[in-house]
């Protein structure tokens, strides 16, 4: 689309600005009496009233039917934008104490807060906008990157293959389904076999009714792979653990005919991703398994955690060139770069550190630099790694050789993961492969064996 | 060059000599202002010249001083007030001449100038001496300057406002106006003269109609004069009449019973011009009554300012019959002609506003009338008893006329298909539609409309549809509101297994050849969208069904080549209602589960409303603009791939200062387009702003197009978040000095008060966008300077005391908005205002949901803005 402007340049010639409207206030009130003149009024008054006739033409009528539409969205939209507020203040109170503290000197109750917290991620569901962006990214679980192995994977993980494709929030509600990505931007918006996803007689459930699922769209069977459940049929899933979630996910989505080829009130199929415990053979099935979609690494998620909200350690992703065609990350182009890039935020401090919570400090920039470069706390900053690598200790950056790229383009929203960047410089020069995951499967077998066999004795 | 000739020229019958004089006049006044407004003023004042150039010169002199458009206007008076004094004199003096001139025309085209110089100078103090002058002439002058000098009077008293004129010239202005009505006063000519200002000096007489003594005097002199020999007289003095009944409805307990008889002598014996006066005093009384009870809200509760006093009722007994007999006197015609005014119409129309005021009591005075008269062979008296029938159907409630109408509802079916009179079929349909219009419904709890009679009902009306177009339009008038009725009928409604039948019949209706006679189309297709609007999912099918026949209607309207401009002008109508139709239809259909479907035909419907665009109709673009803001509701991000084609279009809107309506539209429209884009909007802000912007700094525009611009700087803000950063350095200004003038504009009357409350609320919504729009982004910063004085403006208004719940409502959410984007920045600004205390707790503990809901959220931000 070709930018179109009515005076190119107009609004942009600063020098001119406040002559260029003359505004006078004054123009928006009434001046004088109506015009009452041109010809001499001394004739008697009209006097007819509107005679079988209705006071107000439908035309009238379509105009005020128009201008409440517009208004009741305006207010509509209003009301969202300040709804994610609330429902950012409601997340925030479940963590740090302060914020509780704050909340209850606000004298709201808990059982309200709790009770709102759920709602509002429904509400979310109709943000537009820079505001649904932000809500979007903070709310899926996102894994760490596999940088080591965690222990008894083979009793407490559930290994699963992740598709390939955009990662997205499911929400179905009032009649309609809403996919959106991770940035919050509309991926579909669609009539869905989901709970409230149709606006179709029968459906049964209360119509405030809501569900969220955690899916992958999956492009070339059109196919919506739901890899976690977060809210099902207004009952929030966030509290309960992994295992339960994926039972739950594995009964009830089946039952609503989502996984149903599509159809009028139905326009995508839904399709529950196999999971697997993560001992030997779980693994391989999901590692080597023949699966209907195309892989993009394996998810190991551990069966206690609850759906944590951003980075969570209890769920992590790895990948090979095997099961992924995206191991290295790539340009714009799809090339591998000849240095690892990796993008960091800036604080007030100089320290330049990674999303993580707390951050991890990776470098410093000195004040000058800072100044020089028009860079700012929060500024989100390319680095390339250099030869000098990097080099870490217990989760903590020793050593780190970062050459200053430029500020990040604009559509990032956070800065590189600790188990990002590190596993993506693990993957240059001292991958983890599969191979090492089903050793250590192995080895805690072993390691489980032994006492059974002492015990034998 | 001579004055004369170029006035006579500029009458010339010859095109080319009067395009010749109109030419140089003009460039005489560009010229020459002072010395082109005195020639004017000496021909106009000198008995020497002809009479033609003479008047000629005192309009074009009228002309000079005052225009139809506002910032026109506004030049002129401010050209006039810096003219040098001596010429301003001068020009005075040669006004006040010509009010002895002997030629009438000249006389009372002086009078209007010299209105016209007053209403501008009056206010500015200039002119002391005017009406001192012609109130000293009055006594001492022959007939006609008396005339000529009431006449003056009278005009002053239109163009000046009562405020800018002292008490004690009101007072002299009044004495001699009502003398000169006196019956002692022997000249018609002046006492009609003295009648006619009497007319406009009533707003002036506030203080005297105070006074026990005065008013007795002014109302005995009004009610002589309504039985002057001269019918002129008569007509003018019952004008006042009229004009006093809602003016001093107040004063008029004392003289009610004299009035009664003076007006059912009229309405019985006088002239029409002078019994149509008479009818519309008891008109005009029950318009009093029916807004003082309204405000009661039914009950009595004795703190309103205006008591009702009940005339109406009081005069039932003698009211009702006298406006019965007047519906004897139908015009044969009547309902051909568009035009008609007669006194049967004035007298239904009365006893409709009757019934209103009085409700149930209505009902025994008028029913022996009906039953008498309904099945008499003169039609006159049949359609006169169905008249008054229909017109008691709006006001008694609905269990007095339950009985009574089910037992009319078959006579009426009946009439309908059988009555030979075109009259008494017509009034019989427009009574169906009453009795749909305010007996059937959800909220009635005996059905009118029952399984038993629907069918019967339904095909009568689609017969009828059939018949002359004045009754055929009444027909689908019935029909309208036989649809709306079912409107909260909820999955299932009474009208499915008819829908399609109806669908059928009111196209065919549209495609009558005379369907443009007595507005039938429009009323087809009206009935068409109510049908639409009010249809359940179970017909959504066949709505579905109906997109291609009206997109194809619409196409062939855009195909007709070399039309007559008659033709032309029904070819625009005929678009607009089309327009209209498909925007009932998008917004019927645009949502699920019908929404990917009627989507199909998104594509297709954009060309043909592009194509209405190419036509020149300002009706046809308003509802082709409408459809359009629907559409892109309904398509939502999808919307964009219209842009580059719709935006030139949507920039014509926004420029089309003559036609407001369709740049009212236009805003609008804006705003759901924002809505349907989002950030996706971008490329096109520029050319938006530039252009909203431009309609704000015009004096040409509607001024009520403006508080919606401010809204929709709100919308754009919102959906395009800190890339507004760059229209902030012209918005903002804008909307500082407007928030600062409609902080304290109000208090002038109803109207001004709620225009500066939409006012108010525009430029609320424009903060409450940008503020959240920015929310989360560096760039808050540049907000942070503004926070003072828009909490400057909450505190204002909240002090005003005179919001509306509207802007209550969205004033303490922008309080929220600032808290909420700012945080700490504002934080000890917040709690200084008073906005955050007081005006919060007022909307913490109001009742209406939508204020406290907006309440608790900005407590909740603010909360956050102070604690952290």
């Amino acid at each position: 689309v070709e930018p179109v402007t009515g005076e190119p340049g107009v609004i942009n010639k600063v020098s001119s600005t406040k002559s260029f409207y003359r505004f006078d206030p004054t123009f928006l009130l009434p001046k004088m009496a109506p015009p009452t003149f041109l010809l001499p009024k001394m004739a008697p008054h009209d006097i007819r009233r509107p005679f079988k006739r209705r006071p107000i033409s439908d035309q009238q009528k379509r105009r005020e039917l128009s201008l409440l539409r517009q208004s009741q969205n305006r207010s509509d939209a209003h009301q969202r934008a300040r709804n994610l507020a609330s429902s950012v203040i409601s997340l925030q109170s479940s963590s740090p104490d302060v914020d509780r503290e704050m909340l209850s000197e606000a004298e709201f109750d808990d059982g309200h807060e709790s009770e709102s917290s759920s709602f509002d991620v429904r509400q979310a569901s109709r943000l537009r906008g820079p505001e649904a962006r932000k809500w979007f990214a903070s709310q899926l679980m996102l894994p760490e990157w596999m940088i080591d192995v965690p222990d008894s994977l083979s009793q407490e993980w559930y290994v699963l293959a992740r598709p390939a494709g955009k990662r997205c929030f499911v929400v179905s509600s009032d009649g309609t389904t809403v996919s959106r990505l991770r940035n919050g931007s509309v991926l579909h918006h669609f009539p869905s076999a989901l709970p409230g996803g149709a606006r179709k007689k029968g459906t049964s459930g209360p119509a405030q009714s809501y569900s969220i699922l955690d899916c992958i769209f999956h492009e070339s069977d059109q196919t919506y792979y739901v890899i976690d459940m977060v809210c099902w049929r207004g009952y929030s899933l966030y509290e309960c653990t992994a295992e339960f979630r994926f039972f739950w996910l594995q009964s009830k989505l089946a039952e609503t005919g989502a996984c149903d080829p599509p159809s009028f009130y139905h326009k995508f199929r839904f399709s529950a991703v196999p999971f697997h415990n993560c001992d030997q053979s779980g693994l391989h099935s999901a590692y080597a398994g023949s699966l209907p979609y195309v892989k993009d690494g394996l998810l190991f998620y551990n069966k206690h955690a609850h759906y944590h909200t951003g980075n969570t350690p209890l769920v992590l992703i790895w990948k090979d060139e095997r099961c992924s065609q995206y191991v290295i990350d790539t340009d714009n182009n799809g090339e591998v770069l000849n240095q690892q890039h990796i993008v960091l935020e800036l604080q007030d401090d100089g320290k330049i550190v990674t999303s993580d919570d707390p951050p991890v400090p990776v470098g410093c920039l000195n004040a000058d630099f800072v100044k020089q470069s028009g860079l700012s706390s929060g500024s989100l900053i390319r680095f390339a790694i250099g030869d000098g690598g990097l080099n870490c200790v217990d989760g903590r950056f020793e050593q780190a050789d970062l050459q200053y790229i430029g500020v990040s383009n604009r559509a990032r929203a956070f800065a590189d993961s600790y188990s990002k960047i590190m596993f993506q410089f693990m993957a240059r020069h001292s991958p983890l492969k599969v191979e090492d995951l089903a050793s250590a499967i192995s080895h805690e077998n072993q390691q489980d064996k032994s006492p059974e066999v002492e015990m034998s004795d | 060059m001579e004055v004369t000739q170029l006035l006579i020229n500029a009458q010339s019958i010859d095109g080319n000599v009067r395009k010749h004089a109109e030419e140089s006049l003009k460039q005489f006044q560009e010229q020459n202002l002072a010395g082109f407004l005195l020639s004017l003023a000496g021909e106009l004042a000198s008995d020497e010249k002809p009479v033609d150039s003479r008047k000629l010169a005192g309009l074009v002199l009228k002309n000079a001083l005052d225009a139809k458009e506002q910032h026109r206007k506004y030049e002129l008076v401010q050209r006039w007030l810096s003219l040098d004094m001596s010429t301003k004199s001068q020009i005075r003096a040669f006004l006040l001449k010509t009010l002895s001139s002997p030629v009438p025309d000249v006389r009372s085209t002086a009078s209007q100038v010299i209105a016209k110089v007053a209403g501008i100078e009056l206010p500015q103090k200039q002119w002391p001496e005017l009406i001192g002058s012609l109130l000293s002439n009055i006594h001492q002058l022959p007939a006609h300057v008396k005339q000529a000098t009431l006449e003056t009077l009278g005009y002053l008293c239109e163009e000046v406002s009562p405020d800018v004129v002292e008490q004690e010239h009101v007072n002299k202005i009044l004495t001699a106006v009502v003398q000169g009505m006196n019956a002692a006063e022997g000249n018609n000519d002046v006492r009609l003269a003295a009648t006619r200002a009497l007319y406009m000096a009533l707003g002036f007489a506030q203080a005297n109609f105070n006074n026990d003594m005065e008013r007795d005097y002014i109302m005995r002199v009004v009610c002589e004069a309504t039985l002057s020999p001269e019918v002129k007289i008569r007509q003018a003095a019952f004008e006042c009449l009229v004009s006093i009944a809602s003016t001093y409805y107040d004063k008029l307990a004392h003289y009610m019973q004299d009035i009664f008889n003076i007006t059912a002598k009229a309405v019985r014996e006088d002239d029409e011009s002078v019994a149509l006066q008479a009818i519309e005093f008891w008109s005009s009384i029950c318009d009093e009554e029916i807004d003082i009870l309204e405000e009661y809200g039914g009950e009595f509760t004795g703190d309103s300012d205006v008591p009702c006093f009940y005339f109406t009722k009081q005069a039932l007994p003698a009211l009702v019959p006298l406006l019965l007999e007047t519906l004897l006197k139908q015009e044969e015609d009547q309902d051909l002609d568009e035009g008609a005014w007669n006194i049967a119409m004035a007298g239904g129309t009365c006893l409709g506003l009757v019934a209103r005021a009085v409700g149930d009591d209505i009902v025994p005075h008028v029913m022996p009338f009906i039953e008498e008269k309904i099945s008499k062979p003169d039609w006159r008296e049949r359609e006169a008893a169905t008249y008054a029938f229909g017109s008691i159907l709006e006001g008694p409630s609905a269990d007095k006329l339950m009985t009574i109408v089910n037992a009319a509802l078959t006579f009426m079916l009946n009439a309908l298909t059988k009555d030979p009179s075109n009259h008494v079929k017509d009034t019989t349909a427009w009574t169906l539609g009453r009795i749909f219009e305010f007996l059937h419904g959800s909220t009635i709890e005996t059905p009118i409309i029952t399984q038993a009679n629907c069918q019967q009902i339904i095909t009568v009306l689609i017969q009828t549809m059939k018949d002359a177009p004045n009754v055929a339009e009444k027909a689908c008038g019935a029909l309208y509101f036989l649809a709306q009725g079912y409107e909260d009928i909820g999955p299932n409604s009474p009208l499915t297994p008819f829908f399609q039948e109806i669908i059928k019949s009111l196209l065919a209706v549209a495609h009558r050849e005379d369907a443009t006679e007595s507005r039938l189309r429009t009323a087809a297709y009206e009935a068409l969208n109510e049908v639409v609007r009010c249809s359940t999912d179970e017909t959504s099918a066949m709505v579905l069904q109906l997109v291609p026949v009206i997109m194809m209607e619409l196409h062939n309207t855009l195909e007709g080549e070399k039309l007559s401009s008659d033709e032309r002008e029904k070819q625009n109508e005929l678009q607009g209602l089309l327009c209209g139709c498909l925007q009932v239809i998008i917004q019927k259909l645009g949502s699920e589960p019908t929404k990917y479907s009627f989507m199909q035909n998104a594509d297709q419907m954009m060309v043909l409303f592009l194509r209405v665009f190419g036509c020149r109709s300002a009706t046809a673009h308003e509802e082709a603009m409408l459809a359009i803001g629907a559409l892109a509701y309904a398509a939502g991000p999808e919307f964009a791939k219209y842009m580059p084609e719709f935006y030139k279009y949507l920039e014509m809107g926004l420029q089309n200062f003559e036609e407001y309506q369709v740049c009212a539209v236009t805003v609008g429209v804006v705003g759901d387009i924002c809505r349907a884009l989002e950030d996706k909007i971008l490329p096109y802000c520029d050319g938006i702003m530039t252009q909203l912007l431009k309609d704000l700094s015009s004096n040409q525009l509607h001024r009520s197009v403006k508080p919606p611009i401010f809204s929709c700087f709100g919308d754009i803000a919102l959906a395009i978040g800190e890339n507004f950063e760059k229209y902030l350095v012209y918005s903002m200004p804008m909307l500082q000095s407007a928030a600062e003038l409609s902080a304290h504009a109000s208090g002038a009357d109803d109207e001004m008060t709620e225009y500066t409350n939409s006012l108010r609320n525009g430029i609320l919504e424009a903060y409450s966008g940008i503020f959240q729009g920015f929310k989360n982004c560096p760039k808050t910063q540049f907000l942070i300077p503004h926070a003072p004085h828009i909490l400057q403006f909450l505190d204002s208004i909240y002090m005003e005391k005179d919001m509306d719940e509207v802007v209550m409502k969205t004033a303490i959410g922008v309080l929220g908005d600032i808290a909420d984007t700012l945080g700490s920045h504002v934080g000890g600004l917040i709690q200084q205002s008073v906005s955050s205390k007081e005006f919060l707790n007022e909307c913490l503990s109001s009742e209406d949901h939508t204020i406290k809901e907006a309440a608790e959220w900005a407590k909740l931000a603010i909360t956050r803005a102070i604690s952290v």
